[in-house]
């Protein structure tokens, strides 16, 4: 058996440094993680503890300064831009923070966009598009522009092109970050029923109650997992009551 | 007093804050204002040269001719005792204080090795002539069998003293080199009808195969030189063909009468057909001109490409400046600064740029002006020194306050209108919406969709970049355009050198370099500002999987794409700048062939590609979550 065929992600002594000497900043210190398919993963910590990094490394958004990485069995650390950029395309699927949807696109071209990089049709973009609109209830909104849409709509758009490629996993930063209590509740159902379909998820929050919803927390400090809590609350089950966020 | 001092503060922090954009800018419009200092620095600069030459040669201030093409049809020439009588009336008539001649003036074709051109020569004295004694610069004047050379004529013959040449088929001896304020010198001798040309091709000659005896060389006109030798040498040279025609100079007592002079003795006066025609020394210093004037027939187009350019660099590099501004628009309407104040403190720094651009344009074109207003061969002295008067300064500094405004005006207002909060906000303009081509773009491969879409963002910096294509490619268009011409007029006749051509490809070598500066200029802001506006969306779409070399890819095809239209507009542009500006007219203008054009076009394109290539790489290299960072 190679390394990682049982985990979706697997890491091992993952580490990503900035500067050197004096100015040597460890923001990922040797970490080791397994993250199981179909699993929700949470990482949590304060500001600058290095979870957003972790993410990205992940993601194959930026490389690591030393250890190993696998995504679904495949060595991901040691890839070529253009192999780098590939796994971006087909096996990884981001939220960020900030949304990040183009100003100019309307919703449906934002979820497309991804499709057509894959170099798939037009018509199948449009049609996948279609779906994934319907899946986050914004089919009504499929041909507004990101200006006319809420927060929480943004948040879902932006969550609809993450899945637009059927992606190994999916990777949010902070999704409900710049989100109100009710645009964080929709998010979350989004993420359960994402989960309950088997999708790999890993979310970067400081939020407790986001984390709440996880199968499992990881905890961040300076860059290295200080504490580890396998949650049995999970995602199933009366979300928003146990959030309390229902209002 | 204080908005003043705050505007200036302003300008002088921002200016030390991001001195990369302003030398971008000052480079851009010093460009354009030096060509056109250039231009306008041209103005009388052969004047000097002229006067001091006719000072030198004893000049005439009138010069009388008889016979010769401007006379009438052929024939056996003007009778001797009608052109005595005529010249009689002449240096009697009131006013005139000095004479010389009337010399002879034979047409004869001049052969020197395997060349052979027409000549115009003059029969003289060997003694020294009170009017019009022609300076000699090398050798010594003419003598039997002995011929002296205008010194134009020589250059481009490549003749020295003591080379033996044939005229007629007899042989002489080039006996000196010399200049004369009497004419105007090789090629413009029989530029223009009404001037110092009294020789002509041989009547059995067709005009338009004319070609001489023996070695078969074309023969025409527009290539006459001057010479001289003595008169029983000339007289010897003339034939029923080509008969003799006579040359006589007059001074006057007051030298500003010669026009009213020329005039009030006309054709008619003297006498009808095969009679004279009088040049004051007006018109041919006007001739000697001709060199200079050509340069400014070439430069003042050029100097106005090269504005339009600028306009272009700016447009792009002040909107670049001004996205930079948003916050400080904010601030300043945050503590009380008006739409006003803030219009101003935008468009101050651009006006000052431009104020600068002007004045080292101004000087640059005044240093740089003597290096080619040498007044040619023909002329003895230092060129004048080039004109740089208050009329010059003002036209210079306000083609560049004009760039400044056209390209930062609408930029300015709109700042100026922007709302206090999102300026606060630091909020970029939101990218335009272009619903046609972002759908037209979902079925090309991945770098023209994305490059696609990006000039759906910003249509007027994709205009911007066409327009500056289409200028480039209009002053390449126009160059190909003069040689094509040149090539086909000189056709045949070229094997003796044209220093008013080989001027003229000077100053077009001048503008081309200045163009293709500006352009590549251009080129590179144009990339690099669509670089960092598209930055956000570049890095989105690496994050969704494209490659470094689609985002790379994206760039080029969004400068490419615009580029096109631009450079094939280039082509009837160029054309039709060329066809105004050397005043030809259609017939008169040698279209390139299509092996010229096309690569050119390409080439353009290609260069255009090849400049964008670089900072799309370059932007293509910022990691992708430090952008996304920044954009959240």
């Amino acid at each position: 058996m190679t390394a990682g065929t049982q985990s979706m992600v697997r890491a091992r002594g993952l580490r990503k440094e900035y500067g050197s000497q004096a100015t040597l900043v460890r923001a990922v210190d040797g970490v080791d993680l397994d993250v199981a398919p179909g699993e929700t993963l949470a990482v949590m910590g304060p500001s600058g503890c290095g979870k957003s990094t972790l993410l990205h490394l992940l993601g194959g958004l930026d490389r690591a300064s030393a250890g190993e990485l696998w995504l679904a069995g495949r060595r991901i650390d040691t890839m070529s831009e253009r192999g780098m950029a590939a796994l971006r395309r087909d096996a990884v699927g981001f939220v960020f923070q900030a949304f990040h949807l183009m100003d100019e696109l309307t919703a449906a071209e934002n979820v497309e966009l991804p499709v057509l990089l894959a170099g798939r049709s037009p018509r199948v973009a449009r049609r996948r598009a279609g779906e994934l609109l319907e899946r986050v209830g914004l089919a009504d909104r499929a041909r507004h522009l990101p200006s006319q849409l809420s927060g929480g709509q943004r948040q879902r758009v932006a969550i609809a092109r993450a899945l637009a490629n059927r992606p190994m996993v999916v990777l949010a930063d902070e999704p409900t970050g710049n989100l109100d209590s009710e645009a964080t509740l929709d998010v979350l159902r989004l993420f359960e029923s994402l989960h309950e379909a088997g999708q790999t998820l890993v979310i970067v929050t400081h939020d407790s109650r986001i984390a709440a919803t996880a199968d499992r927390l990881i905890s961040m400090r300076d860059g290295a997992f200080i504490d580890e809590t396998r949650l049995t609350g999970g995602t199933s089950g009366r979300l928003g009551a146990l959030l309390d966020l229902d209002g | 007093m204080g908005g003043l001092l705050l505007v200036t503060r302003l300008v002088g922090r921002d200016l030390r804050f991001r001195p990369a954009q302003a030398v971008l800018l000052l480079l851009a419009i010093t460009a354009a204002t030096t060509v056109l200092s250039l231009a306008l620095a041209l103005h009388g600069v052969t004047q000097r040269p002229y006067q001091q030459t006719r000072a030198a040669t004893r000049g005439p201030d009138v010069v009388a001719l008889f016979g010769g093409p401007v006379a009438g049809p052929q024939g056996p020439g003007p009778a001797v005792p009608t052109v005595q009588a005529e010249a009689g009336a002449l240096t009697g008539a009131p006013g005139v204080s000095g004479h010389g001649g009337p010399y002879p003036v034979a047409s004869a074709v001049l052969q020197l090795g395997t060349i052979a051109v027409q000549v115009q020569a003059e029969g003289r004295d060997q003694g020294a002539a009170a009017v019009d004694q022609p300076k000699v610069t090398a050798g010594s004047w003419v003598r039997p069998d002995g011929i002296v050379l205008e010194r134009t004529f020589a250059d481009a013959l490549g003749a020295r003293v003591g080379d033996r040449v044939g005229l007629n088929g007899r042989r002489f001896t080039v006996a000196g080199i010399a200049v004369t304020a009497a004419s105007a010198p090789y090629p413009s001798l029989c530029y223009q009808p009404g001037g110092t040309c009294v020789a002509s091709l041989p009547t059995s000659c067709d005009p338009t195969r004319c070609t001489a005896v023996g070695s078969g060389e074309p023969l025409t006109t527009l290539q006459m030189g001057q010479a001289w030798l003595t008169r029983p040498d000339a007289r010897a040279l003339a034939s029923r063909a080509a008969p003799l025609a006579y040359v006589l100079d007059l001074r006057l007592r007051n030298p500003a009468w010669a026009p009213a002079f020329a005039a009030a003795h006309d054709n008619a006066q003297l006498g009808g057909p095969g009679s004279g025609n009088l040049v004051p020394w007006q018109s041919i210093a006007y001739d000697d001109g001709l060199l200079v004037q050509d340069e400014q027939q070439v430069l003042t187009p050029g100097a106005w490409l090269a504005g339009l350019l600028a306009i272009a660099s700016v447009a792009v590099l002040g909107g670049g400046r001004m996205a930079d501004h948003s916050r400080r628009v904010g601030l300043l309407k945050a503590v009380g600064g008006t739409p006003r104040l803030v219009a101003v403190v935008l468009m101050a720094e651009n006006l000052a740029i431009a104020l600068f651009a002007a004045a080292i344009g101004l000087v640059a074109g005044w240093l740089t002006a003597p290096l080619i207003t040498s007044p040619g061969a023909g002329l003895v002295g230092p060129p004048g020194a080039p004109s740089v008067t208050p009329a010059t300064a003002a036209e210079v500094a306000g083609v560049a306050l004009v760039v400044a405004l056209t390209a930062t005006l609408v930029p300015a207002i709109r700042g100026a209108r922007t709302s206090t909060v999102s300026a606060l906000n630091d909020a970029a303009r939101p990218p335009r919406r272009r619903r046609v081509l972002i759908a037209v773009s979902r079925r090309l491969p991945v770098p023209l969709l994305l490059g696609v879409r990006l000039i759906a963002r910003r249509p007027r910096r994709a205009l911007l970049g066409a327009a500056s294509v289409a200028v480039t490619t209009t002053g390449i268009v126009a160059v190909l355009t003069f040689h094509a011409t040149a090539d086909d007029r000189l056709r045949g006749v070229t094997r003796i050198g044209n220093p008013v051509v080989t001027r003229d490809e000077q100053m077009l070598l001048v503008i081309t370099v200045a163009l293709l500066a500006l352009a590549v200029l251009n080129a590179i802001t144009t990339a690099w500002a669509t670089v960092v506006d598209a930055a956000g969306s570049s890095a989105l779409a690496r994050a969704l999987g494209a490659t470094k070399r689609q985002i790379t890819g994206a760039i080029a095809a969004a400068q490419l794409l615009p580029a096109v239209p631009g450079a094939i507009l280039g082509v009837p542009l160029g054309l039709g700048l060329f066809v105004a500006a050397s005043g030809a007219g259609s017939r008169g203008t040698t279209i390139p062939s299509v092996g010229w054009l096309v690569p050119a076009v390409l080439a353009t394109l290609v260069a255009v590609t090849a400049l964008t290539v670089i900072p799309a790489w370059a932007g293509a290299r910022r990691p992708v979550t430090d952008v996304l960072a920044r954009e959240a």
